[in-house]
């Protein structure tokens, strides 16, 4: 499903020229679950981006089921973005504004789904995340593993075949992490392909598929 | 995104950040207010003097002696009458068909008296016909007797200041009124609401023929002439013209002034003035155009995470401009209605100071106001939207902050 070809980026500080990715090339499978280790700086987020179409690279191919996103316009990818990709990131990013449930409903919202058919669609998934009762409470009320799963709630509720966590644990506690990963995982066994960045070598172990990221290359990518 | 999340989502975000919304509502309330409050005064200025024009009636032409130029619109001042404006020249006016009532006019001051009582009162001398084409009203008694003008006996209509003055609470009607050294019978009291530019209070009218008499002077100091419903002023003012040219050997030495050609450039003058201080109020809306741009910027420099996020979540540049235009929107109409509260409220109030001139915005300046406000909240928001909608998503949400 995914299909990426020599997929380059370097940005640009002061006059430093800093490769994040060179020359990636990967192919993932649907419904696989794939760990994205690695040290600091070695181009793991910036490979997750580029993944979530949030970011272009200088060079290369991009394909999802064949189509190359990479000369798509920006309200293309915005729309890919909404239908088929779900992001989890470490600092939860939620809209502090908003309630547990909006915030959810924000992808629906944003897609112009009728108010009656959102509801049951949050519904669904804040009670499947253990979340409902907490649905009209703000961010700032909830704890940090209640706002990871909100998150993660946020980002599933449109069904996309493609979820994306950069570090979903690392600001969490063991046990909220722990939980964190086991509704991903169990979101997986349902069929949807997982990516996980993370520092975290037990976390990183569990997923059948594990690359290892240096210097902007994939160093390593074993399976099993 | 449904237009009624988009409103929700705005809103939201506006109550978010209180003071800064009500900042930019303050400012373009008072944007609004002061344009229509500014065009609220113009607007009563000019109904005000148009209201003044048609008490003296717009059907009626005015014969002065002399000839002067008329164009400039204003009353002429001076000049020098060749020859008298006299009662015969007016009645001759009567056989113009398009003149209806002719009320030649004699003024003069004189002490009135009445036993011991005296005042200095202007004195009118006039015919039966002027309480006609002045449409004046009496609070009691009646006006001139119903005779040629050189056959009046010596009667007055007096003003109410000079029955109150005079009188006090006595029945002044079939009494003596003294002026200079003759006596008038006083058969009517002017109502206390007719007033042409003039206080008529301390006014008293007799007849013609004897104020030619009291003055010792033939010399009208002009005449009214009344057109006709449906007859052309324009024709009639020609006929008076020749008719008058004729009987003075040849010699055009009057002029006929239309209070219609005055009250035009009057309304014009005012109309520009109106326009003028609309504008200076105008300079207001666009302060708070220019508020609601800077505010918008840095609502959008301090979101930059939650713009990020919302194109993370699929929003595309579109949706993310129009957020951020409907808040804009939002606000200035919330500032703008608002603003025509209080600018409205003003000019009641207005009205209620000074019951004599009719502050009003016109319908169409109000909405004119509303619109103007919020296309202009809208297009000032649009840089600033604009940079929203072009930020860099991975930018966005991985700013370090
Ligand atoms: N917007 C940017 N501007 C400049 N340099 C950047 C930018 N984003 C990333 N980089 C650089 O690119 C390289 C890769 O960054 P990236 O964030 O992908 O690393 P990472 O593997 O996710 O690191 P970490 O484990 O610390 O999150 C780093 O050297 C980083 O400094
Ligand atoms: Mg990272």
């Amino acid at each position: 499903m995914i299909e990426v070809r020599d997929l380059a980026k370097t940005f640009h500080v002061g006059d430093e020229d800093v490769h994040a990715l060179v020359d990636v090339n990967l192919d993932i499978a649907p419904g696989e679950y794939m760990s994205v280790m690695g040290p600091s700086g070695s181009g793991k987020s910036t490979l997750l981006n580029m993944l979530g179409l949030l970011d272009r690279p200088d060079r290369g191919t991009y394909r999802i089921d064949g189509i190359d996103t990479v000369p798509l316009g920006e309200e293309a990818r915005a729309d890919i973005r909404r239908r088929r990709i779900g992001f989890v990131f470490q600092a939860y990013h939620l809209v502090p504004r908003l309630t547990a449930r909006e915030n959810v409903e924000l992808p629906l919202t944003l897609g112009g789904v009728a108010p009656a058919q959102r509801r049951q669609a949050v519904d669904d998934i804040m009670r499947r995340l253990d979340i409902l009762e907490r649905a009209d409470h703000v961010p700032a009320q909830l704890s940090g593993g209640q706002r990871q799963r909100v998150a993660i709630a946020r980002a599933i509720v449109m069904r996309p075949e493609i979820l994306l966590a950069d570090e979903p644990t690392g600001n969490l506690d063991s046990k909220s992490g722990e939980e964190v990963v086991r509704v991903l995982e169990q979101l997986n066994g349902e069929g949807i392909t997982l990516l996980v960045v993370t520092h975290d070598a037990s976390l990183g172990a569990r997923a059948r598929r594990r690359i290892r990221m240096l210097d902007g290359r994939v160093a390593v990518d074993e399976r099993g | 995104m449904r237009v009624a999340d988009l409103l929700v989502f705005a809103l939201r975000a506006l109550l978010r950040q209180r003071f800064r919304s009500a900042m930019i509502l303050l400012a373009m309330a008072m944007g609004v207010a002061s344009v229509l409050v500014l065009t609220g005064l113009g607007e009563g200025a000019r109904l005000y003097v148009a209201g003044e024009f048609a008490g003296m009636g717009t059907d009626t032409l005015g014969i002065l002696p002399g000839r002067y130029d008329t164009t400039g619109g204003m009353p002429p001042v001076m000049g020098t009458a060749p020859r008298d404006l006299t009662l015969e020249d007016a009645e001759a006016l009567r056989r113009i068909p398009a003149v209806q009532n002719v009320a030649p006019l004699l003024l003069g001051t004189s002490t009135l008296s009445s036993g011991a009582r005296e005042r200095d009162g202007i004195v009118v001398g006039t015919t039966r016909d002027y309480f006609f084409v002045r449409a004046m009203t009496l609070q009691r008694g009646s006006i001139f007797p119903d005779l040629p003008p050189e056959a009046q006996p010596p009667v007055a209509v007096i003003g109410p200041t000079v029955s109150a003055e005079l009188f006090r609470g006595d029945n002044p009607l079939g009494q003596w009124l003294r002026i200079g050294d003759r006596r008038f019978r006083v058969i009517g009291v002017l109502g206390e609401q007719n007033k042409f530019g003039m206080n008529l209070g301390d006014a008293v009218f007799i007849p013609v023929n004897h104020a030619q008499a009291l003055y010792d002077t033939q010399a009208m100091f002009r005449v009214l002439a009344q057109v006709r419903p449906g007859a052309s002023k324009a024709r009639a003012a020609d006929d008076i013209r020749a008719l008058l040219t004729a009987r003075h050997e040849g010699e055009e030495d009057i002029t006929v002034i239309s209070p219609d050609a005055m009250l035009k450039s009057l309304d014009a003058i005012l109309g520009t003035m109106t326009l003028a201080v609309a504008g200076i109020g105008g300079i207001s809306l666009l302060v708070a155009g220019i508020l609601i741009m800077n505010v918008t910027l840095i609502s959008v420099t301090q979101r930059t995470e939650e713009i990020g996020l919302l194109k993370a979540l699929g929003a595309g540049g579109r949706t993310v401009r129009l957020l951020f235009l409907v808040e804009a929107g939002l606000m200035s109409l919330a500032g703008a209605l608002a603003g025509s509260a209080v600018g409205l409220a003003l000019l009641a109030l207005g009205r209620m100071a000074w019951p004599s001139i009719p502050f009003t915005a016109p319908l169409g300046t109000i909405v004119a106001a509303l619109l103007v406000a919020i296309a202009g909240g809208v297009v000032f928001a649009l840089v600033p939207a604009g940079r929203a909608a072009n930020l860099d998503p991975v930018v966005a949400l991985t700013r370090r902050r």
